[in-house]
């Protein structure tokens, strides 16, 4: 009986979301009276072990070996299922990362078990333990239980969990577990080759103190400029949702969200922007949300701190007037 | 070269949402429904394959009759054939017993490639593509933007976090799950929707592919998201609700 944490880490270095999975986990672990343990997997990762031996956790696993230097599906499932046959996890915690949504459903799959993903919490309804996530796009929640006998697979979603709520050891680190995994290279059918980025210009919008964003309500590329003077008349950058530099409206440097930037300005004016989840984890860290959207529904309003139900194409031209007035 | 592209029927986007009485899924009564917008690029990514290598691009969609209406409109973009695995309980199954379905009517084709979206519209759980490659006991790559066929292999470029991508090499059969946005979408043509109404769809009952796997994990209740925040909703014409958020903008948020 435990509950496993699987901490990601790339070439040495921590996904941040790590620690927020690693909080989830301890909380979860109180409330269920359960003793949580870490693993990382990966080619020289003593160190990274040793540090998350100074959190406060019953066990600290390293599983460590040459073929899981450059991750690979094949490489981390294999490695992971491991480990879970060894120590019998009844709860098995992942980030919901671009690399565990490549490799958990395999591993869940493998074992013949469910894997509940990108949840933003979890709960104890009349003793039965549910995981909550969002459907529809942000429109909708969802409490979802497993069933049959464990271990369970969940990842927490960005921003769930507070990485700073993550408890340390009391009474000095752990011992690290090391495991050795029986991994051969023919078990790894995926070639890895080089990581690179396209974006030329560097537009740093993380350093942006507003930002005016865009989303499909723009509807056209021409209707652009009227969102650009909101941004001039604010002294805001100009940054969009997907599907506009997916269209090639706006260049991919200026895309907020999962597969963008993340952001957390003093201010976020979303205009036409309905909030899927892919979106809202860019920028749900920002001081003061607007959202202005015809849908009274839209998921944006539901973390937005002011909002006008309407059309975008009437108050932009508004707005922009208003503010070079109020200048 | 013969690809499966796996496709689901989803609510349209924008489509208003409350749950249904049984609190445990959505009032389904008055949606209209399309292809799930990832599936589409899938979609379109296989057909350009086709294009460049030749073959077979085959449609399969797990769902109850009115999927046939989506099926119908991939064949009228250019598909050859189509898989309807005819079922009316879809939201009883989860990831598991769907992949399994899927996987069980893919199976015997022998497919050199198999495409699905990233995640549904609907769901959104991202997990059908992955755990079909294992069932099918195939490789597999996630969140695809390319994918560039060789002999008897495949050459993908992954989409990676913080505006990071990744190529990758796998040998064929293979599966894929593809992200939004990497093509241009098709329209289908007159021609093609002539076509498409004496193509082959294929229906099969989930009893016929072996039946639905033991349920692992269960939706328990559906409802509308409890806001965080609240949210302070300025009203009236375009002019004066610009003029109070530029109010609150500049003495609250001290933005101005």
């Amino acid at each position: 009986m435990s509950i496993l944490v699987v901490l990601e880490q790339q070439g040495g270095q921590w996904h941040r979301m790590s620690w927020e999975t690693l909080a989830a986990g301890q909380q979860l672990g109180a409330a269920l009276g359960q003793p949580v343990e870490a693993a990382v997997a990966g080619k020289g990762i003593g160190t990274l072990a040793s540090e998350a031996a100074t959190k406060k956790l019953a066990k600290v696993w390293a599983v460590e070996h040459d073929l899981l230097d450059s991750y690979t599906a094949d490489g981390y499932t294999a490695a992971v299922e491991e480990l879970i046959r060894k120590i019998q996890p009844t709860v098995v915690l992942f980030p919901h990362t671009y690399q565990v949504r490549d490799f958990a459903p395999k591993l869940a799959a493998m074992l013949g078990k469910g894997m509940i993903g990108d949840c933003i919490g979890y709960r104890s309804e009349s003793g039965k333990l549910v995981f909550v996530r969002q459907m529809f796009q942000g429109k909708t929640a969802a409490d979802v239980s497993f069933a049959g006998a464990g271990p369970w697979f969940a990842s927490f979603q960005s921003g769930a969990f507070r990485a700073d709520q993550v408890a340390a050891a009391d009474g000095g680190a752990k011992p690290i577990n090391k495991v050795s995994v029986e991994l051969k290279s023919e078990q790894i059918r995926t070639k890895p080759l080089e990581l690179f980025k396209e974006a030329k210009s560097a537009v740093d919008l993380t350093q942006a103190p507003l930002i005016v964003a865009i989303g499909r309500g723009i509807k056209a590329p021409e209707n652009i400029p009227q969102a650009e003077a909101v941004a001039k008349a604010l002294g805001a950058e100009i940054a969009a949702s997907r599907p506009i530099c997916d269209e090639g409206w706006l260049p991919m440097e200026r895309q907020i969200g999962s597969s963008g930037q993340t952001v957390a300005p003093k201010l976020y004016l979303a205009l036409g922007i309905s909030g899927a989840i892919q979106h809202v984890v860019g920028m749900k860290g920002a001081r003061t949300i607007v959202a202005i959207n015809k849908d009274q529904n839209a998921p944006i309003f539901e973390i937005a701190d002011y909002g006008v139900v309407g059309d975008i194409f009437e108050i932009m031209p508004a707005l922009a007037e208003e503010l070079q007035k109020a200048k | 070269m013969k690809i499966f592209v796996a496709i689901k029927q989803v609510p349209l986007r924008d489509s208003p949402l409350h749950p249904d009485s049984s609190g445990k899924w959505i009032d389904e009564a008055d949606l209209s429904f399309e292809i799930n917008e990832p599936d589409a690029y899938a979609l379109e990514e296989a057909l350009q394959l086709k294009e460049k290598h030749g073959g077979e691009v085959v449609v399969l969609c797990a769902g109850p009759e009115r999927a046939a209406q989506t099926i119908r409109e991939a064949l009228a973009k250019g598909a050859d054939r189509a898989i309807h695995i005819a079922t009316d309980n879809l939201g009883a199954l989860d990831t598991l017993g769907v992949a399994k379905l899927l996987s069980a009517a893919v199976a015997p084709e022998k497919p050199d490639l198999i495409l699905t979206g990233l995640q549904s519209d609907d769901l959104g759980s991202g997990q059908t593509g992955v755990v079909m490659a294992e069932l099918l006991g195939v490789p597999h790559s996630t969140i695809i933007m390319q994918a560039d066929v060789r002999e008897g292999s495949i050459r993908v470029k992954r989409e990676l976090e913080n505006g990071w991508f990744q190529h990758i090499e796998m040998p064929l059969p293979a599966v894929l799950t593809m992200q939004s946005g990497s093509n241009k979408l098709r329209y289908a043509t007159l021609m093609g929707i002539k076509k498409a109404k004496s193509k082959e769809i294929r229906s099969v009952t989930p009893p016929e592919l072996g039946g639905a796997a033991a349920v692992v994990a269960t939706i328990e209740k559906v409802y509308l998201p409890q806001k965080s925040k609240q949210t302070q909703i300025f009203e009236g014409d375009a002019k004066s609700a610009a003029a109070q958020l530029v109010e609150k903008l500049k003495f609250e948020v001290r933005v101005l």
